[in-house]
């Protein structure tokens, strides 16, 4: 039920409303229009022409050339060797703190022990941290490790700066699944990993949903741990863009930059636009008690 | 009790410590482990390598007393204030809008939360351009026959700050709208009712029923912003990258560029340490609050 049926407005206040919702719409919509348009037309165009207006020279060189053979740093790779190293860490990394997530959740909101709660606390707060306080030693360790400027020290620190997300959003949901369904389970003898496979699993399509869409948008919109522990070759895709757009040298080839921008939002804006409900799930669990 | 507990404990209970284990040794080591060598290092007389010399307070006293961090900290204010003010003014205004309508919010609402699922870069690479001068807004204004309009605040050391509010508002606004959506959801029917029969005008019935009754979502709503205040970091290197000069700079671009790229480790980690505290003061009452409510 909303509050329209309780409160009356009349009909202009609420077309009134609806022109407003209009505006403010543009306004959300217009930088992803401008980006768009320009990224199909010609350098002269966009300088001599209008932001807003719609390419008279149509074409899709522009992302041609940012996909493959613009200027990243000073190689002429284009952007695709960028978007691979960014798949190679959300693959693996996504997938671990899934799952080690799963069964800390489990863990955490079915096998009370002393403590849990100051655990789970101490757990959630390590996903706020601002991450500038972890990255002098993170580097330090890396170093040691011999990961330093690797694909697999991104993957690690990724999965580790990921587990509080994850662990919550299971946490959260195994919670609210009924007793009852447990004890049952465990009075013919069902333990732990059995519990865990043939009641929770069963009921876990949804928040593993979430996990994965909340650490796949997050981990593939980085930027500071890419930028602090990437190197020219493993940096991934959000590193490589800004260091196309914000290059100082030669001519601001705008159209590339305009696609490239697009290109690395593209992902991340289809997960939202096909499975938006899970990723509003997983903004809102961490503000609003799940 | 403590005896009798472990009396009891069971073959699971010992799995189930088992399986939580390695995330708890990666969260102490990784997290507090980490916080600590943070603070340790912002006492010492670390410069391009963190060294173990101890020398108190030092770095944070040259902190203080350097120009650049007074500017990340002004621009922090200003920008937090602007940022956690305007988009919970934002946010709140059109979950009001979207909950007087089912037609209007599965229309809109996507629209208006979309950039929270894009990255700072290319968002903050979106508005460089569109707040350029020389291609952007100005342009585009001056083209519809307003020669003298000037909108060129990206460009200019006292108002760079305040382009990054506008673009972090952007992102953010819609995320908050979702917590306020929520929010008025909630809101007891019978309230309302009573209100409307008592004759009170549509205005008065929010700001003296609806509104009040958004305590909670009010305390969500400052709390993800105030962490997100303090944390953003992408958005401004994409777009201002801390400048014109140093202009934009804030707590969080300054921590990086005294830690990685001027070898004063000491003080870039006196700065982090220093985010960190305001982020604790922020979440930590917060999460308490959760935790205890259960």
């Amino acid at each position: 039920m909303t509050i329209r049926e309780t409160i009356r407005i009349n009909g202009l206040v609420m077309a009134i409303f609806f022109l407003f919702m209009l505006a403010a719409a543009a306004v959300y919509l217009i930088p992803l229009y401008v980006m768009l348009v320009n990224s199909f037309k010609p350098l002269s165009e966009i300088q001599g022409g209008n932001m807003m207006a719609l390419p008279k020279a149509f074409s899709f060189n522009y992302w041609y050339q940012a996909w493959a053979t613009t200027n990243i740093g000073v190689q002429a790779t284009g952007l695709r060797p960028y978007f691979i190293n960014a798949g190679m860490i959300v693959i693996p990394a996504v997938a671990a703190s899934t799952i080690m997530g799963a069964y800390s959740g489990f863990v955490l909101a079915r096998w009370p022990f002393r403590g849990d709660k100051l655990v789970f606390a101490l757990i959630l707060f390590g996903c706020f941290i601002p991450f500038q306080i972890v990255l002098i030693p993170s580097a330090k360790v890396l170093g040691l490790l011999g990961l330093s400027g690797t694909i697999g020290g991104l993957i690690l620190i990724h999965t580790i700066y990921g587990l509080g997300f994850t662990t919550l959003f299971f946490r959260n949901t195994y919670k609210a699944i009924p007793t009852e369904m447990i004890e049952a389970a465990q009075i013919d003898g069902a333990h732990f990993m059995k519990i865990f496979r043939l009641i929770m699993l069963p009921l876990s399509g949804p928040v593993f949903a979430v996990s994965i869409i909340w650490q796949t948008t997050n981990i593939w919109n980085d930027f500071l741990f890419g930028a602090s522990f990437g190197n020219a070759t493993t940096q991934p895709i959000m590193v490589a863009l800004n260091n196309l757009v914000s290059s100082s040298t030669g001519v601001k080839e705008y159209n590339i930059h305009f696609a490239g921008a697009l290109m690395a939002a593209l992902p991340t804006l289809l997960i939202y636009i096909f499975s938006g409900k899970y990723f509003i799930r997983g903004l809102t669990s961490g503000a609003v008690k799940g | 009790m403590r005896s009798k507990a472990r009396k009891h404990i069971t073959k699971d209970e010992l799995t189930a410590r088992a399986v939580l284990l390695p995330t708890v040794i990666l969260t102490l080591v990784f997290v507090y482990g980490f916080i600590i060598f943070t603070i340790y290092i912002s006492l010492s007389a670390s410069k391009m390598m963190p060294s173990l010399t101890w020398v108190g307070i030092d770095n944070y006293i040259r902190m203080f007393k350097l120009s650049h961090w007074m500017t990340a900290l002004k621009n922090f204010g200003i920008f937090g204030v602007l940022y956690i003010g305007l988009s919970a003014a934002i946010g709140l205004f059109l979950a009001i809008l979207l909950d007087l309508s089912k037609k209007a919010e599965a229309i809109f609402r996507p629209i208006y939360l979309y950039p929270m699922a894009i990255s700072f870069i290319v968002t903050g690479t979106a508005w460089k351009w569109f707040l350029d001068p020389g291609i952007g807004l100005e342009r585009i204004v001056r083209s519809w026959g307003f020669a003298a309009f000037r909108f060129d605040w990206i460009k200019n050391s006292e108002f760079a700050i305040y382009t990054v509010a506008i673009a972090a508002i952007w992102q953010v606004s819609g995320y908050i709208m979702i917590i306020f959506l929520a929010g008025l959801r909630a809101v007891p029917h019978e309230l309302i009712e009573s209100a409307v029969v008592d004759g009170a005008p549509i205005w008065k019935v929010y700001t003296k029923v609806v509104i009040p009754q958004l305590r909670t979502a009010f305390l969500s709503a400052f709390v993800i912003l105030g962490h997100m205040a303090i944390k953003s970091y992408d958005l401004v290197i994409a777009l201002t990258n801390g400048g014109p000069g140093r202009a934009s700079e804030l707590p969080s671009t300054f921590m990086y560029s005294y830690t990685f790229g001027r070898n004063q480790m000491g003080i870039g980690a006196s700065s982090a340490v220093f985010m960190m505290v305001i982020f604790a003061m922020i979440i930590i009452p917060y999460l308490r609050h959760q935790v205890k409510e259960e």
